[in-house]
């Protein structure tokens, strides 16, 4: 029954993703030319309520439905990391045209071949996880 | 109702629908980070053995996994029951620039001929799918999140982190497109 919610809440995700058509390789590309407000709305409005949601939710002490209050931990401070693993995540996103929830939506969507792409993906999950030591943080 | 809801829908629509799917998940029990699945495939598959990276208790994160599920359900639904038979409204000046690399638009959601099985036999097709799924993975892991993490749960949470993974995001994106894009294609 838990586990349920996240089904459900999954499928309208999937819903959104694809009615939004953030999962569509041409929405990026119109994105990084600047040349539509589509995505920089969506992105836009969802942080728009984002923020406002989150102050309300620590300053209500907003409780989930387990009862536990909702804690919001800071993220560790660094450059390194974020900025660098930051620009190989956006080479990959412009040139796949997908983030990773998109990836799995797109599945759905009938695009099959994206079980390469998702399979690709979590190699180079993996593979970081071999450098991590090595790898600027 | 279900026509309405077939057509594409205005950012301003699909903008807070996002916010509500984070509202839903952190009410949940969770929270918002697509890519943290990647590396709990990884664990499952046992690198945990190999890579302490991957050793922890992903069981904790089936729920995640299960979301994820559910988006592939999503996807499934909308193409088959709430598809909308015109075509993408995309900019006119993208398609001209796509144009100009090779890339036709065809209306859909992405190229076909760098998005079906067959493409992967071509050098581009191959980058596409593979070096893009690979660095998307690679890169995600290394900031700690991808744009569901960063760009939507931090930034709402107002932490400079992921504002700076954010503006990596948009150098690698601006790279590809504009640099790496015309080399490629």
């Amino acid at each position: 029954m838990k586990l349920l919610k996240y089904l459900l809440i999954g499928v309208l995700f999937g819903i959104v993703m694809t009615k939004s058509e953030a999962i569509s390789w041409y929405r990026m590309q119109e994105m990084f030319r600047f040349q539509s407000i589509h995505m920089y709305g969506i992105i836009g409005s969802a942080l728009a309520i984002g923020v406002l949601m989150i102050q309300w939710m620590k300053r209500s002490q907003f409780r989930n439905v387990e009862g536990d209050v909702v804690v919001f931990n800071d993220k560790k401070r660094s450059i390194a990391r974020y900025l660098f693993g930051g620009t190989i995540f956006g080479l990959g996103w412009a040139l796949s045209g997908a983030c990773p929830g998109p990836m799995f939506t797109l599945l759905g969507n009938g695009f099959s071949v994206f079980i390469v792409v998702i399979f690709s993906a979590v190699v180079g999950t993996l593979v970081y996880g071999m450098l991590r030591n090595v790898l600027p943080h | 109702m279900i026509e309405f809801i077939s057509q594409a829908w205005p950012w301003y629509v699909s903008g807070p629908m996002i916010a509500l799917v984070m509202f839903l998940l952190l009410w949940a029990g969770g929270n918002f980070g697509v890519s943290g699945n990647l590396r709990t495939i990884c664990a499952m598959g046992g690198a945990g053995k190999h890579v302490s990276f991957f050793n922890y208790h992903w069981k904790g994160q089936l729920w995640n996994l299960v979301f994820i599920i559910g988006a592939i359900g999503g996807g499934f639904i909308a193409s088959n029951f709430l598809s909308d038979p015109a075509e993408l409204q995309i900019s006119q000046a993208t398609v001209q620039d796509l144009a100009g690399l090779g890339i036709t638009f065809n209306g859909g959601l992405a190229p076909e001929h760098l998005f079906s099985w067959q493409s992967l036999t071509s050098l581009p097709g191959f980058l596409v799918l593979v070096l893009g799924g690979f660095l998307v993975g690679f890169g995600a892991r290394w900031a700690g999140g991808c744009t569901s993490g960063h760009a939507i749960s931090g930034l709402s949470n107002l932490q400079i982190p992921s504002l700076i993974a954010v503006v990596g995001f948009f150098i690698g994106g601006l790279l590809m497109t504009h640099v790496l894009f015309p080399i490629i294609f």
